[in-house]
Order: structure tokens, then sequence, then C-alpha cells
């Protein structure tokens, strides 16, 4: 007996939006059932990671402070892993954005630097996608999988960041921890609202989805870069070039993830810590793929992956849900998407006895 | 005892997680599958082993049960990627965060709880050589057994007919599909057993090597050991002695002083990672070289 899948010929509109509610709801009820064996009060979790979000405008204004980051940096990975060029250092090149923008507020702490923030924010750009064309380099100059290349960079930007705060920059009068100093208010981004966190970075972040979508679904660099992801060899008969494709994903969604990491310093952190090196890099990956690697849909997915953490902090306090519960939420959601999703656009055919 | 006295006995333990994870993940990618989730299995593995071993107190059942539950990870992604032929990259992150969360989540009760690790013991009449027989020389029985394992490992993939179907399904799917050979189930069980040496790898870092739970206890070693098959060119000796390096690297400030040089720790902790970007240029461009001629 075997198995085969077989492409549907026009299920694509019902795969868009009925894989990622159906991997919703399994992830829910595999989640209420987990919850329920580990003895954490099921519906109590559910109701505050799902709803408690929405019931303040305080928890709300959170949701969308986290969805500015991983909006931004998963619409740049989405562009690069439809075209089969797979960034998974994001995390790193948010990093090296971190700190790139934060090299002015170290050096000017009294914010005497004119222009400050365009400053950091366009250092920060250039900081992540100069991080990340060394793997473009090392991938079209000699071959080197982007997928490694990235990684172990992510890795070494991590590295880099622990040496600067534990050593040059690190806040001479901050007894001791590895932190820079707090940054002048110059250094800062605008808020959005009076009274909460989320600043224009929200904005940075929509940009670039309408960017992507112009680029992705209207333009011919678009078509070709999703040409190169479907049908490798068709791209290359019509002269699409491979190493511009690798260039131009990989400097986008570098460039993407450093502004990301310029405006979490020069927005909710003030300074520059540890704490920027919190896996949106990796969780963007995720909320790229569940949002189908669509402009529109990484909206709707950085929302929803956004509504998680937030509600997740809350159920940590209402129903003693462990922090991890996100992650573990996150992992199932992807995998039950990746499974929706392929059972939507095929469908599953038995042929008995002899195998081809 | 000095320094280097310190990394002749902490090295081989040092250096074990690593290498189980990466002889796992070396079997996966010979057959042409790539696993990113390495972190997670072994996070999990390593939550699995503790709580066995706290509640039963026998080491091996909780190895034994990391393997297990590990390798029931690790089959979540094969049946995404083979099954289901999702982005082998999405499904490996997803296993690997799922591993992460669910170690976090099934180890919360025991943060910060203790168990005995396991007794040392030197080989015998070897143990009596000075400086490295009791250093070197003298270790737990997990650290005698892998370097048996790893000879077995080494024995199967390269001299007999299952070590020659792994590289074929890796080398050509297509062709060894078309002699008759399961593919799908050949590499479904590579990635079982992928999981189950992370299983173990986070076992021994959690029952053996530091005899606690702690979340984020794995701390990166998942990614070293990924970035250890590379630097091993997918060779079970290379990859072997490249556990080696990295586990004396990972001891970092300890290294630093047994050499006797000042060099901030971030840079030992960071050179795993260059090494293997240069291993990757530098196999990557011999291959580039070949494919032109």
């Amino acid at each position: 007996m075997r198995l085969q899948l077989i492409r549907r010929d026009a299920a694509s509109r019902l795969a868009m939006f009925g894989a990622p509610a159906l991997a919703l709801i399994l992830t829910c009820l595999s989640s209420l059932i987990l919850f329920a064996l580990l003895g954490i009060p099921a519906g109590k979790a559910l109701h505050a990671l799902l709803l408690k979000p929405f019931l303040s405008w305080y928890s709300f204004s959170e949701v969308l402070l986290k969805m500015a980051p991983l909006l931004l940096i998963a619409q740049g990975l989405a562009i690069g892993f439809r075209a089969n060029v797979f960034n998974i250092g994001a995390e790193g090149q948010f990093i090296i954005g971190a700190v790139c923008a934060s090299a002015f507020p170290v050096f000017y702490p009294d914010g005497s630097f004119p222009m400050m923030l365009p400053a950091m924010i366009i250092a920060g750009g250039l900081g992540g996608m100069a991080y990340a064309g060394i793997a473009a380099g090392l991938r079209t100059r000699f071959g080197a999988s982007e997928i490694l290349v990235t990684l172990m960079l992510s890795l070494i930007a991590v590295q880099i960041l622990n040496y600067l705060l534990l050593g040059p920059w690190k806040d001479p009068r901050g007894f001791n921890f590895p932190q820079t100093v707090m940054f002048p208010d110059n250094a800062l981004l605008p808020l959005l609202f009076e009274n909460v966190r989320p600043n224009i970075s929200l904005i940075f972040a929509l940009g670039a989805s309408l960017f992507a979508y112009l680029m992705m679904e209207r333009h011919f660099r678009g078509y070709q870069l999703r040409t190169a992801g479907l049908a490798p060899k068709a791209a290359r008969y019509a002269g699409f070039s491979a190493p511009r494709m690798i260039w131009l994903s990989l400097a986008l969604s570098g460039l993407a993830a450093g502004i990301a990491g310029a405006s979490e310093v020069a927005g909710p952190l003030g300074q520059l810590q540890r704490s920027v090196a919190t896996g949106y890099g990796y969780a963007a990956i995720i909320v790229a793929y569940v949002g189908g690697l669509r402009p529109i849909g990484i909206i709707a997915s950085s929302f929803l992956i956004s509504v998680l953490y937030i509600g997740g902090d809350s159920a940590t306090v209402s129903a003693g849900l462990p922090v991890a519960a996100v992650e573990v939420f996150q992992g199932m959601l992807l995998c039950f998407y990746l499974l929706t999703f392929t059972l939507i656009r095929f469908r599953i055919q038995i042929t008995r006895g002899a195998t081809t | 005892m000095s320094a280097l006295e310190f990394l002749l006995a902490g090295t081989l333990a040092a250096a074990l997680p690593l290498l189980l994870a990466a002889l796992g993940e070396m079997v996966v990618e010979k057959t042409g599958l790539l696993n990113l989730g390495l972190e997670g299995m072994m996070a999990i593995g390593a939550a699995i082993a503790f709580i066995c071993v706290y509640h039963s107190g026998s080491h091996g059942l909780g190895f034994a049960a990391a393997a297990i539950v590990s390798a029931i990870l690790a089959m979540v992604f094969a049946f995404l990627v083979i099954f289901v032929r999702a982005n082998e990259v999405a499904a490996g992150l997803a296993v690997g965060v799922l591993g992460l969360g669910l170690s976090a989540l099934f180890g919360k009760t025991y943060e910060s709880l203790t168990i005995t690790g396991l007794p040392e013991f030197g080989l015998p009449v070897l143990s009596q050589i000075p400086v490295i027989g009791p250093t070197l020389l003298t270790q737990d029985v997990v650290v005698w057994l892998a370097i048996l394992g790893t000879v077995g490992l080494w024995f199967v993939l390269n001299k007999t007919k299952l070590g020659l179907i792994i590289t074929a399904v890796g080398e050509n799917a297509e062709a060894a599909r078309a002699i008759g050979y399961p593919v799908a189930a050949i590499r479904c069980a590579a990635v079982a057993f992928g999981g189950a040496m992370c299983g173990l790898a986070g076992a021994y870092a959690s029952t053996v090597y530091t005899p606690l739970w702690a979340d984020g206890m794995i701390a990166g070693r998942g990614w070293i050991a990924l970035a250890l098959v590379v630097f091993g060119t997918w060779q079970t000796g290379r990859v072997a002695f490249g556990a080696l390096l990295f586990g004396v690297l990972s001891l970092g400030e300890l290294t630093a002083q047994a050499i006797g040089v000042a060099i901030p720790s971030q840079v030992l902790s960071s050179l795993p990672y260059i090494v293997t970007i240069l291993m990757l240029v530098a196999i990557s461009r011999h291959r580039h070289r070949a494919s032109l001629q």
C-alpha cells in the first residue's frame, strides 16, 4: 500500500484561509488537552491567552508593541523564503541592527549628535543588511548554504552583544549590569499614543508590509523571486539572475531585521541590553510561515503571535501557566499549519499493491 | 588541580552531549534531510531524563525515556517532511521550538531540584598513568559507552551494507528508490535515530554533566552540534574529533587559562561558529569547483 499526495487543481484560496484557521483550532484543542494533563486550569489559561489581550487598552497596546518587530522581520524573511533563500539568522541581523544603532547614543550620551534618531535607524538597517550580506556573499561566491551561515552568524552576534555589554560599552555608572547607558530623549522613537508604549516602528512595519505587497504581488521583481522559488530551472532559462535574487532577498530581510533591532533599542528598551536578544528573529520565521509567506497573511499572523505573547504573560499570573507555554503554542501552531496547508492543497490517494 | 588537569578531566564530559547529538544529526543528513530541531530535542530529552531519574533513581531508565521521547518528537519532523512534504527548514524549527517549550513546561516543577550524578571510574591499569590517568582516563560509564558507540557507528556506516544504503539514499534518493530501497522508511529511521541521540545527549547534560534541571540549560549545544556535522564533513571520526575540540572551547575561561592567554571568553565561544562558516566555505568551494569541471 502506498500513500500519494495529489495536488488539487483549485484549492489555493481555501488553503490560504482554511489552513491557518484549522491550525489554530487544532492548536487550541491540543493545548487544552496538554494543560489539562499538566493540571493547569485549561479554560482559564486559554481565556488568558486569547481573550485577555483584548480586554484592556493597555494589554492591546502591548500587543501592538510586540507586533511591530515581528511584522517587520517576517515581511523581510518571507520575500526570501518564497525565492527559496532561507535566512534563518534574522535574530543575528536584529542584534547587529540594535548594536549599530546603539553606537550613536553610546558615543553621544548627552544627545548632542545631530539627527540622532534617523542616524540610528539607518545605521541599524545598514548593519543588519551588511550582516546578512556576509551570508549572501558566501552563498553566491562559494555556494555555502545560507541556512547554516545565517544561523552561525546569529550565534556569533550574541557573543558580539555580550562582549560589548560586558566590556567597552558597559555603562560605567550602571552598577556593573551588562547594559549601556540609558539613551537620551532624542534617541527615542516617538510614541503613537499617550501613556502606552507602541511607537512609530509600527508604521515602519506597516510600510514594509505595503512595500512587500507591491513588490511581491504587483512588480516584475516579485514575479522573478517567486519563479526562482517555485521553478528554479524555469527562472534560469528566463534569464533571471540567481545571485541577484539571493543578494536581494538577504539584503531586504537583513535591512528589515536591522531596522527592527534599532527600533527595539530606540523604543521599549531605551538602551542596549542583553534582553534585546529574546528570539524575535526566530519567532518571525514562524510568523512568516503561518502567514502563508504572503504580505497580508503575515499582518494577521504577526498580530496573532503577538496576542499569544501578551496573553501568555497574563496567563502566567492568572492561570499559573509557565512562560514556555507560548513557545509550545507557537511550535504546535507551525506544525499544524504545515500539516493542514499540505492537506488542503493536496489530497491523499491510497494506492494498493504495486509500487512504482 | 591546575587548569590543564581540569581541562583533561572535563573535556570528554563536556564533549559528550555535542558528540551524541552531532552523530545523530550526521546520520539524518547522510540520508539527505536536515533537521534544525536539535536544540529542542536535546532540551526535551534533558527534562524527561531528569524527571525520570528524580523519581526512579535509575539513570538507565532516564536515558531510555529521554531517547524515546526525543525520537517521538523527531518523528513529528519526519512526518511533516517525508509524508506531508512540508518545508524542512520550517518543520525543523517548529519541532525545535516545540521541544524547548515542552521541556520548560514539563520541567517547571523540577527547577532547582538536584539528583546524584554517576560515579566515575578509571580504565584498569591505564588509569594509573600519572596526570592523564586520574583525569582523562577516569570518566563515568556513559563516556565509555559513547566511545564504544562512536566506533560502532563508524563501523556500521563504513563497513556494512546498511551504511551503503544510507549513503545511497542521501546521495541519490531517486536511484535508491528505483533499485527498491524503501527511501521513506530509511529516512524515518534515521530521523528517529537522530532524535534518540539528541535525547541521550540531553539526558547526559541534565543527569550526569550537571545533575540538575534548569530551563535553557542546553544553552546552544544543539546549534554547536549542528555546526559540528559540517565541521566533521559528515564523517564519524572527524565529527568525534570536532566534538572534543568544541568541548574544550565550551570550557572557555578554563581553556584560556590553560593556554595562558587573556582572550575574551566571547571569542572562544564564537570559535565553533566561525570555524563552521570557514568549513562551509571550504567544502562548498571544493564542490563549486568540481561542478564546473
